[in-house]
């Protein structure tokens, strides 16, 4: 599906979703509670056949961080990217590893990171850093006097 | 390393040697695994259980130093992530800055680019080669690849002024002009190359003791490959089309002739044929442009001091290993606020669970050989 299409095709589907503009592939926002359900339907519908997760990251935006899912089709060669919200000091959201395997070592990157804690993610540990370490290197508040050196 | 003692006494797989089975630790120094990888091993007899890997032993936290490096800056880092692409990953980050502030770069400059990236991946599937010999136990092909190896490192030297971190992509072009004998040396190369790829197949892809080796050993079906985000041979040697050069081609590579090598083997063997293949396609595509490098300027006019505007930026690029992603958050300032780097390793390693449950731990090596990792790109 071109672009154009597949905003439609969302739009009657899936009318919860919230379009951010101005990117270079259809960008949607949706609740974290949401992201379950509507994950485990963008892998399986048969028109949509998002198969391919390939990017799973975060961003820190100081009041809140941003979840970013980049999902393409290797059938119909169409990309979507999926962003949920969760509030700083609770981050919390579903996770994925069932659907795409591949989320399983890049949530335990992004737990490792940035602390947003995956719900029934099969084995949650640091990936990264060692297991006794403090803090969660990539938000914007890190402080490390020791490891960290300022420009 | 207390992570290994830890291991051993109060972790899952303890229980799991209460009930008869063994753990081992291969790495983080080991021959095998290129670098410092950690697999803890979990053994039925020599069947393989579990394969667990753990990373960060060369984590240096790339991702927040480019916090605070400018645009300019940035690049270089990816240079260390995956040393034997160097010149792909600077290429991916040109790119991507390049997209942000939607500079046109001059014809030479990408000539110049998609041949180097080329002999990069020549290169670094030459080191493969050699290093996964040697692996399972051949050690000849070693030194057939880094006799054309180093011809390729010389070229590299005399342009560049680097051999491994060439640093040699900015945005906007390249650095330099080529050097004089660039395409001389080139031609050299291509010449001698070609005379000697048949004995590659000849050492060892016909051996008989090799081909059981790697025959049947590290299956991955096409779903799976897919479901783990596997990219570059890997998935190929699968059967994924994955190819970015083809799908989403980059500077001129929709006006090269090039296949897409495919092999449904799905196993070790698949995804060496696949690596050799592209090795000729490689060669042919170096040999369409070295004669056309087009005259003119080497790098489009920039400001010093390079703003991408507010927004994403994804690109991505074909390194030897897959798919290299860069993800910009931009913010409007001179540096990025955030910048995601998908490393092609870091998701193919995560296969190798699936890949090695059930196979004999001799085969592990030839696994992991048949993957291609290489540690930085992983630990970032």
């Amino acid at each position: 599906m071109t672009n154009e299409e597949l905003k439609l095709f969302l739009s009657e589907k899936f009318p919860s979703l919230i379009i951010e503009e101005g990117n270079e592939w259809l960008t949607y926002y949706t609740e974290a509670n949401e992201w379950k359900l509507l994950a485990n339907e963008f892998c399986s519908n048969i028109s949509l056949q998002f198969n391919f997760l390939f990017c799973l990251t975060c961003i820190d935006w100081k009041t809140h961080l941003t979840m970013v899912y980049h999902l393409t089709s290797t059938a119909f060669k169409h990309t979507v990217v999926i962003k949920s919200k969760l509030n700083k000091e609770n981050p919390e959201i579903e996770t994925v590893c069932n659907i795409w395997r591949t989320a399983e070592f890049h949530e335990r990157e992004v737990y490792d990171l940035f602390g947003v804690k995956f719900l029934n993610h099969p084995d949650l540990r640091r990936l990264l850093l060692t297991d006794d370490w403090k803090g969660h290197p990539l938000l914007k508040d890190y402080e490390d006097p020791i490891n960290m050196i300022k420009l | 390393m207390y992570r290994t003692t830890d291991i051993l006494t109060n972790t899952p797989n303890a229980s799991l040697s209460e009930a008869g089975y063994m753990v081992i630790n291969v790495g983080p120094q080991h021959p095998a695994t290129h670098g410092v990888l950690h697999l803890v091993i979990t053994l039925s007899g020599e069947t393989i259980i579990n394969v667990e890997p753990h990373l960060g032993y060369i984590h240096r936290s790339i991702e927040k130093m480019c916090e605070s490096l400018t645009y300019r800056q940035f690049i270089y880092t990816t240079s260390r992530m995956d040393y034997l692409s160097s010149h792909i990953n600077n290429h991916c980050c040109a790119l991507s800055v390049e997209k942000g502030l939607q500079i046109e770069i001059p014809d030479r400059a990408k000539y110049i680019r998609i041949i180097l990236d080329e002999l990069t991946r020549l290169a670094s599937h030459q080191l493969w080669w050699g290093a996964m010999a040697m692996d399972i136990g051949a050690i000849t092909p070693f030194f057939y690849a880094f006799r054309e190896r180093e011809m390729i490192n010389d070229i590299m030297e005399e342009t560049c002024g680097a051999r491994l971190t060439m640093n040699y992509m900015v945005p906007g072009g390249v650095m330099f002009d080529l050097h004089p004998n660039f395409q001389k040396k080139v031609k050299e190369f291509i010449a001698f190359f070609k005379s000697k790829i048949n004995e590659y197949d000849e050492i060892l892809t016909g051996n008989i003791i090799f081909q059981n080796r790697m025959k049947g050993v590290g299956i991955i079906s096409k779903e799976d490959a897919i479901s783990y985000g596997c990219t570059g041979p890997t998935a190929r040697g699968s059967g994924v089309s994955c190819d970015v050069r083809k799908l989403y081609p980059y500077e001129i590579y929709n006006r090269i002739e090039f296949d897409e090598i495919i092999n449904n083997g799905c196993d070790s063997f698949a995804r060496y044929e696949v690596r050799m293949q592209e090795m000729k396609q490689s060669l042919k595509i170096i040999e369409q442009l070295i004669d056309n490098i087009p005259e003119g300027d080497f790098q489009a006019k920039t400001k010093t001091v390079l703003k991408l505007p507010k927004g994403e930026f994804y690109t991505r690029v074909e390194t030897a290993r897959g798919e290299f992603g860069v993800y910009i958050v931009s913010e409007g300032g001179t540096t990025p606020y955030r910048i995601k780097f998908r490393s092609p390793g870091f998701s193919n390693l995560s296969a190798l669970n699936h890949m090695a449950k059930g196979n004999k731990i001799g085969d592990l090596v030839a696994i992991m050989g048949s993957i291609d990792l290489v540690i930085p790109d992983i630990d970032r």
